[in-house]
């Protein structure tokens, strides 16, 4: 699921703008401040631990996180806001009674921090009254005192604010000056600065950065009115992701141009402007079925809800019952071994070791090293992506590494890793996959997306939609969306695209949980054809 | 302690209004503190505690304005706060859509706070959450659900003179029940601001008829269908269209609410929205109101306006549309803040009243998923889900598989056959719909 915590952020000039956010707004210079010593929270990391066992926990783990994010906002000619906030505190999880039990505080004193790990055992022990099955941990060996930070060549949050300001209304010129009446451009940067210390022995300090820039342009019409969004991706990267590489740059003939580890924000506004005049007079889509040929900016999303959700161990087994849902790949299609997940030229892994991937960490959240690993292979289903307290629920005894909290405040759980397709082996371009299709469709971009609570039935839409014709890309057409099957959409996919056209796209903000959380996950996938897949006509009078 | 009385967040908030420089000051002062556990596979999987405070200090000199936000509270930390938010003021570019900050305002009293729910302990969520996981077991079947309180406060104080006070109790739990073989599923949420009214050992049963009964579903053939929506499964549609009710994006050209101009039409003496058309059947009326006994809200929003009744929609008529204070100004008309709930008018009958007089219709329990593809004509898809039931001459005759559907609430609110007896759903009233040709698209084999 995708979705975004929206809480309201200030007073008057404020009150309107929603932002999501988990902190409190702050000044430019708190976000230069230097992290705290680590030596200092190591100190204060030791005081949970030992308060916690000293009271009766059996395990524990504290989590000291300063999560620092600025948000730029402009809509046309104005700036809308600049946001910078702050979170602080400890969230302390422990295990006693067999039970699990977790509290957070933003009152960082030792005492407060005792206080803290006590009441988390205390919450653990009047739980365990009702627990039938004692959490079980795989082994994870301590790693003492080791450090990380995400591979960044410019730290966002020292680019001065006017820079931002100004990059964002030259987007906002370009696309207007190009047919676009209405645009609200954004920066979100995000740092997460986190401690981890549990009771096996581990220290782990980590520094991850963030970057997105989208856009939402709009065009009125004398019948209506039309948007299209940016297409360039959340990343794990710096600000260096804005710089617009032309080495970066994938065009498509006759269609739009992908980027991948650079993005040009005002080419794309550019286009958008013109793209959006071409929307208003498109022809509608004429429903039936298609080939598909499927961009990476929107095959993304379409491999996030129909791969790396059901596979995730929390919802087949049924812990993500009450909301998000369970899964369709049930433990007996996985242990049969021969689950035709795709056709057998599919083939998709989950990796936390993606260099400018969002998942991208060395250590997760309970302290486990991360990894890639296979998830369908060939086509068949091979494995799910679990936690330290799920592995042995499917006769594993190593974490895949998936766990992750928001924030200090909230407890850690099982989050979708990043999942993507691999490349074809022959290195074919996104040109070449057009090439064989008589009657398609090439969609570029992320629309509407929608799929049910197992994962079986869903529908998507996309930003651009191209008419394919004996080979080549005719028409822009609008009003798209297919419907399709997980099951049956994997196996009618055809051909891809080789390295050269791979790109990682991202969700910045997926939700799930009770209480909800977001977290941010990457998709790396090239160019990919679908066949025989039925389209819809979304246009309706009402 | 992060819930502070009345008279404890006023002098706070004096004492940082009093070490402003700025033209105008705003200050925000929030508290929460809260409890939740979370169930499934019948034991509970987590559970815990949160609390904060957050003062945010607006600072504005002419059109320049800037924000800081502390979570400390000594003299030395308001100071430096206030201080950044001038420092941010005076380097922000000018903003030429920036508003005054109102003055004093009079406020409707609040009952949005009861000491029920924030009383709850530890032991009294496990508990609650064992009323539901027993009866599940019992039962052979598998519940999951959560069940979460929280307790907040709002202060607001700007040097105009304008202070807003408010507390606020809310309490959720919901449950989704399944059978062992996962070919069955119930669902129930509820939503109080009153703990003492939360059974949910009650609402579990309901989802526990449900799972039962919605074992070897049918699939019937996707088309047009007479509906039945329970509270849960149009709220969704509704909130999305109230969402979408503003003047602003109306008047611009990119709402459902834009003005279409006739053939031949002046566009310059035509309206720009459709404020005063009748859109919709003539018995839907839909406000907002902070006072509403069951689903009451603040009596302010986020800028210290007070909030009172305020009509949406009059027997099918858009009778307004929410704006900025910026908007108002700038087309001629009052200022109309959005509300905080939504409020729409039923009639008496139960739900199974409703399900009695239905010769041929489905039962639905909730949407889900629900996206939008088209924001001109509201058209959305979605999901039905735990709980799909077909009915026959008055009776539900079996449980049929899940849908996909794709409609529009305009149409749907076009197309009423009945309206039921209004409940609270996510601090909302609404009541459970009958409606005709609804559009499913597609069967889904998820369960």
């Amino acid at each position: 699921m995708e979705r975004r915590d929206f809480i309201k952020l200030g007073g008057a000039g404020m009150g309107a703008l929603l932002m999501p956010v988990s902190g409190m707004a702050v000044s430019l210079d708190q976000l230069l401040d230097k992290p705290m010593d680590v030596a200092y929270k190591k100190k204060l990391a030791d005081i949970a631990l030992n308060a916690a066992k000293a009271a009766g926990a059996t395990y524990a783990d504290a989590r000291i996180g300063r999560y620092l994010n600025q948000f730029v906002r402009t809509s046309e000619t104005r700036v809308d806001n600049i946001v910078n906030t702050e979170s602080a505190g400890i969230g302390i999880r422990v295990i006693a009674n067999g039970t699990w039990g977790f509290a957070s505080t933003s009152n960082m004193t030792p005492d407060s921090i005792a206080q803290t790990a006590q009441r988390a055992v205390a919450v653990a022990k009047a739980n365990s009254k009702f627990q039938t099955s004692p959490v079980k941990l795989a082994p994870v060996k301590g790693v003492g005192d080791v450090k990380w930070q995400t591979p960044i060549t410019k730290n966002a949050f020292e680019v001065p604010i006017k820079d931002k300001v100004d990059l964002l209304l030259s987007v906002n010129d370009a696309a207007m000056a190009n047919g676009a009446n209405f645009i609200s451009s954004t920066l979100f940067l995000v740092n997460e600065q986190k401690y981890f210390a549990s009771t096996d022995g581990s220290y782990i300090d980590q520094d991850v950065h963030r970057l997105w820039a989208p856009f939402t342009a709009t065009a009125v019409g004398p019948d209506g009115f039309k948007q299209r969004t940016g297409l360039g991706n959340p990343v794990g990267m710096g600000y260096e992701y804005l710089d617009g590489l032309e080495k970066d740059k994938i065009k498509i003939t006759g269609a739009n141009v992908g980027y991948n580890n650079s993005y040009d924000m005002l080419e794309d506004a550019a286009a958008a402007g013109k793209q959006l005049k071409a929307k208003l007079k498109a022809k509608s889509v004429e429903p039936g079925k298609y080939d598909l040929v499927l961009d990476p900016a929107h095959l993304m999303l379409t491999i996030h809800e129909s791969v790396g959700h059901p596979l995730e161990l929390d919802r087949v087994l049924g812990y993500e019952a009450n909301y998000a849902g369970t899964s369709f790949a049930t433990l007996d299609k996985w242990k049969s071994g021969k689950f035709q997940y795709g056709s057998d030229i599919v083939n998709l892994f989950a990796d936390k070791t993606q260099p400018y991937s969002l998942g991208n960490v060395a250590y997760d959240d309970e302290g486990v090293k991360t990894k890639e690993w296979d998830l369908v292979k060939d086509g068949i289903l091979v494995n799910y992506q679990a936690t330290r307290d799920q592995v042995h629920m499917i006769d594993q005894n190593e974490s895949h590494g998936c766990s992750y909290s928001q924030s200090w405040r909230d407890v850690q759980f099982q989050r979708m890793s990043n999942v993507s397709l691999k490349p074809n082996p022959k290195d074919i371009s996104a040109e070449d996959v057009i090439k064989d299709v008589e009657k398609g469709i090439y969609i570029a971009g992320r629309g509407s997306f929608s799929i049910d609570q197992q994962r079986y039935n869903f529908q998507f839409g996309g930003q651009l939609f191209y008419e394919i014709k004996d080979g080549k890309i005719v028409d822009q057409i609008e009003d798209v969306a297919y419907q399709s099957n997980t099951q049956e959409f994997w196996n009618s996919c055809t051909q891809m695209a080789g390295k050269s056209d791979y790109r990682v796209g991202g969700s910045f903000f997926d939700g799930k949980g009770q209480p909800s959380q977001v977290s941010a996950v990457s998709h790396g996938c090239p160019t990919t054809r679908f066949n025989n897949i039925n389209v819809i006509n979304t246009a309706r009078n009402v | 302690m992060t819930i502070l009385s009345e008279a404890n967040a006023k002098a706070l908030l004096e004492k940082v209004i009093k070490l402003s420089k700025a033209d105008q000051v705003e200050c925000n002062l929030d508290g929460n503190i809260g409890g939740n556990i979370r169930y499934a596979r019948n034991t509970v999987s987590t559970a815990g505690e949160e609390s904060d405070l957050v003062l945010v200090v607006q600072s504005t000199f002419g059109k320049r304005t800037g924000t800081a936000t502390i979570n400390e509270f000594d003299d030395a930390s308001l100071a430096k706060v206030v201080e950044r938010s001038e420092e941010l003021a005076k380097l922000a570019p000018e903003n030429e859509e920036y508003m005054p900050n109102f003055g004093p305002q009079k406020y409707l009293p609040s009952n949005t706070y009861f000491e029920s729910t924030a009383s709850i302990s530890p032991e009294d969520r496990a508990q609650a959450a064992e009323y539901s996981i027993a009866p599940s077991k019992k039962n052979k079947l598998v519940a999951a659900g959560f069940l979460e309180e929280q307790v907040r406060f709002r202060a607001i104080m700007n040097n105009k003179g304008l202070f807003a006070y408010n507390k606020d109790t809310n309490v959720d739990f919901s449950v989704t029940i399944r059978t062992e073989d996962g070919k069955g599923s119930g669902w129930v949420t509820r939503n109080y601001s009153d703990y003492k009214l939360l059974d949910t050992a009650k609402a579990s049963s309901i989802a526990i008829m449900k799972s039962k009964n919605s074992v070897d579903a049918k699939a019937l053939e996707p088309g047009k269908y007479t509906v039945i929506l329970e509270p849960a499964a149009s709220v969704g549609l509704l909130g999305n269209m109230v969402r979408n009710f503003g003047q602003r994006g109306a008047d611009e050209g990119r709402s459902f609410l834009s003005y279409k101009l006739k053939e031949g039409e002046d566009a310059s003496k035509a309206p720009k929205n459709r404020l005063g058309e009748k859109m919709f059947d003539e018995v839907v009326n839909i406000y907002s109101d902070p006072q509403h006994p069951i689903a009451p809200a603040a009596p302010f929003g986020g800028n210290g306006y007070p909030r009172k009744r305020t009509d949406w929609i009059k027997n099918g008529v858009v009778v307004n549309m929410p704006n900025s204070p910026y908007w108002a100004k700038k087309t001629e008309v009052p200022y109309m803040p959005s509300g905080g709930n939504i409020i729409m008018d039923g009639g008496d009958q139960s739900l199974e009243d409703m399900i009695k007089s239905t010769r041929r219709g489905i039962l639905v329990t909730r949407l889900w998923y629900i996206r939008s593809l088209d924001p001109q004509s509201l058209l959305y898809t979605g999901l039905t889900r735990d709980g799909t039931f077909y009915i026959e001459d008055g009776k539900i005759k079996y449980p049929i598989k899940n849908f996909r559907f794709n409609e529009s609430p305009i149409v749907m609110l076009n197309n009423i056959e009945a309206l039921g007896k209004p409940e609270r759903i996510d601090g909302n009233m609404i009541p459970p719909m009958k409606i005709r040709d609804f559009t499913f698209s597609s069967l889904s084999d998820a369960v």
